[in-house]
């Protein structure tokens, strides 16, 4: 899923809004909108964490590991990892993409790949 | 639209329920519905049940005409009707069964909810809940139910001042409650400090903040209140019911700290039944978390926004206090099979309104309350019950 791995979302050229996951319809324009893909540059700021300590077993070897809601500079708010010390998450702290392994299906299986987040102190 | 009351209820003990099978807690459970009501298989036109994740839990689907099979009513052809929205379904089976007995459409009709979570591992359990997320934009990143709820958690704290020890003080009073409650799953006091000792689960929420996982079942039997008194001596009203939705991704809300989708159905329900917040004297609420019912008590407008902490933590939430919240014990000490969940709270609301709630009876209630939430609130569902 290339959206995945290069933070390929959707901008409305109607409203001006931008959208990540992608959508097909934009939930102000609906059908009067019009819809480009917009590629994120991934940085952005925590709204608000956890560190997680007991997983599905997909992530159980993870564990602790942080989960962040992110909001990107250009607007929209998204779920994803941020491989830092769990003492080092702040809600307003700032992040930059990274390309990580996200999880494989079973030990010979297929490996997923994704974005995860890192700390940045870089301004938007 | 017709005016419609509950005539019976009836509802399984909660817990791991090693003993019974997923058809053995429906039939236990709608036998002694619909006794209490009186009714006859043939009387009843239509059945509903609220089932989450029969698929993954014991690898049944068709919970639908399973039940109505398992319920001596095949030979009867009468429909019966599965429904899902997560941890929601059950008071998403109430409302259909509201809606077919107001339409006019049907006269006696069975809600019924049920789960049986205990037969698969914790990791599965964990990941078939998971499934009420985005699969794709949530949990595919390693989010899991107590993790959201963590993430709206901090953000509570850290916006309004709610502290740790007031999330616990939800645990502890539906502890409380919980251990007057001879069908729920735990009857164990608990204090404070238990809870913020705890295993981490999803930092800030411990183990003992979040739901059990459980087996159980609940019905409850509706008729048109202008006949209702042929059945029962105490029919209970329902004075509305509202449903609403929201974006299923918690990341997409327009305020990760309140439940839109609770503040909408609360709405519609109050508009219905033509009263306010003031007006409950009982309510069960989605309290699949500590946060959960803080958000809940807020949302529903028991509570200014921000205040759920500390009102919990002055006990005006517990019975006695100005709205007696969970005397079931809540999610949390009666226990969250999550299908059976929102029909268990009409069942606890009816015995509080007929007056048959033993020990954690709250004085003269007259008006209830309850709140269903599917998923990180994706779906709630709101139903006013009266005297």
């Amino acid at each position: 899923m290339p959206q995945r791995y290069n933070l390929i979302g959707t901008h409305c050229k109607s409203c001006g809004e931008y959208y990540f996951p992608p959508r097909t319809l934009c939930p102000n324009c609906r059908r009067t909108g019009q819809m480009e893909e917009h590629r994120f540059r991934g940085t952005g700021t925590v709204i608000t964490y956890t560190t997680i300590y007991s997983a599905t077993e997909d992530f159980e070897r993870l564990t602790p590991y942080n989960l962040a809601i992110i909001q990107l500079d250009e607007g929209p708010k998204l779920t994803g990892q941020v491989v830092c010390s769990p003492e080092d998450m702040k809600i307003g702290m700032r992040v930059r993409p990274v390309f990580r392994i996200l999880g494989k299906e079973g030990e010979r299986g297929i490996i997923y790949y994704g974005t995860k987040f890192a700390p940045a102190d870089d301004a938007p | 639209m017709r005016a419609v009351s509950i005539i019976g209820v009836g509802c399984t003990r909660f817990g791991e329920r090693w003993d019974s099978s997923l058809r053995d807690l429906v039939v236990e459970t709608g036998i002694a519905a619909i006794e209490d009501a009186g009714v006859a298989g043939e009387a009843i036109d239509a059945l509903y049940v609220g089932n989450m994740s029969g698929g993954r839990f014991v690898e049944q689907e068709h919970i639908g005409a399973l039940i109505a099979d398992y319920a001596g009513l095949s030979r009867l052809h009468i429909p019966s009707t599965r429904v899902e929205a997560a941890c929601a379904s059950g008071g998403l089976a109430l409302r259909e069964a509201f809606l077919a007995v107001a339409s006019g459409y049907a006269d006696i009709v069975i809600a019924a909810g049920v789960e049986k979570m205990t037969d698969v591992s914790s990791g599965v359990a964990a990941d078939a809940l998971a499934a009420a997320a985005d699969r794709e934009w949530e949990c595919f990143f390693g989010a899991t139910f107590p993790a959201l709820y963590a993430m709206i958690a901090r953000l509570h704290m850290r916006r309004y001042g709610t502290t740790r020890e007031q999330l616990a003080q939800v645990a502890v009073k539906n502890h409380h409650h919980g251990h007057m409650n001879p069908i729920a799953q735990y009857h164990t006091e608990i204090k404070v400090e238990d809870v913020v000792s705890s295993p981490l689960v999803a930092d800030p929420l411990r183990v003992l903040d979040c739901s059990p996982i459980t087996d159980g079942a609940a019905a409850l039997v509706l008729a048109p209140s202008d006949i209702a008194s042929r059945y029962c001596d105490t029919p209970i009203r329902i004075l509305a019911s509202a449903q609403a939705s929201d974006s299923l991704a918690l990341h997409d809300r327009r305020d990760i700290t309140t439940l839109d989708a609770t503040v909408y159905a609360a709405k519609k329900a109050f508009a219905q039944a033509r009263l306010t917040p003031e007006d409950i004297d009982v309510a069960e609420v989605h309290d699949c978390f500590t946060i959960g019912e803080i958000l809940a008590i807020e949302d529903l407008g028991f509570f200014p926004k921000g205040e759920g902490g500390a009102a919990t933590e002055e006990g005006r939430t517990a019975i006695g206090g100005d709205v007696a919240v969970n005397t079931s014990g809540g999610l949390k000490a009666c226990g969250h099979p999550v299908g059976a969940t929102g029909i268990k709270q009409a069942y606890e609301i009816v015995l509080q309104l007929r007056g048959e709630a033993g020990k954690r009876q709250v004085d003269d209630a007259e008006i209830g309350l309850t709140h269903n939430v599917g998923g990180s609130g994706g779906t709630a569902l709101v139903h006013i019950l009266s005297r």
